[in-house]
């Protein structure tokens, strides 16, 4: 027969501790953010070096997985297309709730360098940016600090968030 | 155009014959193992494709066209973006381009340089198509691996140009930089270590069950094929065709160093495996014979060439002509002679060839690129009939595809 060991009264006494619904949501949402495998173009390069051996992401608890469905945080790294424009809209909205959108260097920011009859200048004219890195391409570095940056922010988030829609530009 | 109705699948601009019980199937455009935006439809008997049909398009970002409206060193970065897996690559066969047009000789220092950066830039390149193409077929430790010895080489890039992944690292006319301390001695470093690497790759994959199972006598290019479709680099020597532009049309340095060009008659995707490894043992070969010429190179680093390449720096500060020319160079651009020059180089992918029309200003009248990876897309309508879905993964891993130069 099993003995228990731990005396509940003594020692720091219950294992219990208290907290608010809030932290332990938050908790678990911004330590298993699991991003779309999203790599559009070069920087979808330095998106899987950043998740690859020496960046290792899944110290963040971040996983690439290429369904959209498993997945809550979209990494937009490259440029976007106006071929391509309305896959990502579709993308974004199989995406269940609560989901986060990074966009990924200078072409999913603005369109970057591109400025042409093909490119969309700027993934927020077609779905809803949470945050922006700079950087043709950003290194890893950047893109782990802003997953960072996005943690801290949803670490802030009420848990039974009365979503505001999220409008676009 | 077909009405988009529920029951029947809608595609936009192709039109299906349907009349039995074919599967089209719909592979990307975002699709993790399609190196990039590419969108296959696959029309399938059970599991077996009959018809594949890619479409791509899907990066197209208008590159020719911007080309038309910058002047030459402006256009530079943009070939970063293409195949933005071995940038320096791109940079340098627009910049060999861009110096035949108007005939300048670049230093030999400068050419050991390029040498360097064009090698690395191979094993980079390689190193990434072993990492993705094993991790497609499940070998995420092989997908570590190779990248963990990638850092290395991009460390060594990132200390000479400052770039990690877009490396602008090539001039018309030379290279800006000369080469950091310690350079050298780390690429020998890392060149020490890399037969033992492959070695490490070789002994995970070579004899693996599963790895022959989905490379061996799969994606099969016959010689014929392989030259129809236009096939070049790798893909074309694992068929057969002992062709290497670094042989064929040396530029460079290419005919002053000793080096072997692998290739196989089989033309199955395990060939292909075969032959990027042994391709990577030759660029550590070439790269060691090109650390010691760099000794007894003179320090110059640009072609001296004042109508169209901007005088060094000390010139500029101390001459008032060569800070005029600088300053007509930079706002106007260089105004290259009437004419047309197409430059095929060996880029780590295969044949990548840069046409020029130079109707005399500062702007190209025309810059066509052919890059490789196209071509090898365009082999997928007839290499993948016959093969199972599962097989699509692994071929279009070793066409080793990539979709900025695809689509430019």
């Amino acid at each position: 027969m099993a003995q228990h060991k731990i005396d509940f009264t003594k020692d720091g006494g219950l294992p219990v501790a208290l907290t608010t619904i809030d932290n332990v949501v938050n908790w678990g949402r911004s330590n298993s953010l699991w991003a779309l495998t999203y790599g559009l173009a070069c920087c979808g390069i330095e998106m899987m070096a950043s998740g690859a051996s020496r960046y290792d992401f899944d110290r963040f608890g971040t996983i690439f997985r290429a369904s959209p469905r498993q997945s809550e945080l979209m990494i937009v790294a490259g440029t976007l297309t106006k071929k391509h424009a309305e896959f990502i809209k579709r993308l974004y909205d199989q995406m269940a709730e609560p989901r986060w959108v990074i966009s990924m260097g200078s072409c999913a920011n603005t369109g970057g360098m591109f400025n042409t009859y093909a490119t969309v200048q700027g993934v927020d004219r077609v779905i809803p940016v949470d945050l922006y890195l700079p950087g043709c391409a950003p290194r890893p570095e950047t893109l782990q600090y802003g997953v960072m940056m996005l943690q801290q922010r949803i670490r802030k988030e009420k848990a039974n968030r009365s979503l505001k829609p999220k409008r676009l530009m | 155009m077909q009405q988009p109705n529920r029951l029947r699948p809608f595609f936009e601009n192709i039109t299906f014959d349907r009349d039995d019980n074919e599967l089209v199937l719909n592979f990307g455009p975002q699709h993790p193992s399609a190196h990039g935006q590419l969108r296959l439809m696959l029309h399938l008997q059970q599991e077996q494709i009959v018809k594949s049909h890619p479409d791509i398009g899907y990066l197209h970002r208008g590159m020719e066209k911007m080309a038309e409206n910058m002047i030459y060193n402006e256009f530079l970065p943009t070939t970063d973006r293409m195949d933005y897996i071995a940038a320096s690559s791109n940079n340098y066969g627009f910049a060999l381009a861009v110096e035949k047009l108007i005939n300048v000789e670049v230093p030999r220092r400068a050419k050991v340089i390029r040498m360097l950066l064009l090698e690395t830039n191979r094993l980079m390149s390689h190193l990434f198509w072993l990492a993705t193409t094993a991790l497609d077929i499940g070998a995420m430790t092989v997908f570590l691996y190779a990248f963990r010895e990638r850092e290395y080489l991009m460390d060594l890039v990132e200390d000479y140009c400052g770039a990690r992944l877009t490396h602008s690292a090539v001039r018309i006319g030379g290279v800006p930089l000369d080469l950091p301390d310690n350079f050298l001695t780390d690429l020998r470093k890392f060149l020490d270590k890399l037969p033992e690497n492959i070695k490490d790759y070789e002994d995970l994959l070579d004899q693996n069950r599963i790895w022959k199972m989905r490379m061996e006598n799969v994606g099969t290019i016959s010689k014929e094929m392989a030259l129809d479709w236009g096939c070049s680099g790798p893909m074309l020597r694992a068929s057969g065709v002992n062709w290497d532009i670094r042989k064929e049309e040396p530029y460079e340095l290419y005919d002053e160093v000793d080096f072997d060009v692998p290739f196989s008659d089989k033309g199955d995707n395990y060939a292909r495996y075969k032959l990027y490894m042994e391709e990577m043992r030759q660029s550590a070969r070439i790269l060691y014979q090109v650390i010691d010429m760099y000794a007894g190179t003179s320090p110059e680093l640009m072609a001296h060439a004042p109508k169209f390449i901007s005088p060094s720096k000390i010139e500029m500060m101390t001459q008032n002509y060569s800070l005029q020319q600088h300053f007509v160079l930079v706002t106007q651009g260089m105004r290259p002679p009437v004419g047309e020059v197409y430059v095929p180089t060996e880029s780590p992918k295969g044949e990548l060839g840069f046409y020029i029309n130079s109707q005399g200003g500062p702007y190209p009248y025309k810059l066509k690129m052919r890059a490789p990876s196209f071509w090898h897309t365009g082999i997928l309508t007839d290499l993948l009939p016959g093969h199972y879905i599962p097989d699509v993964v692994s071929i279009i891993g070793t066409t080793n595809i990539v979709f900025g130069e695809i689509d430019r």
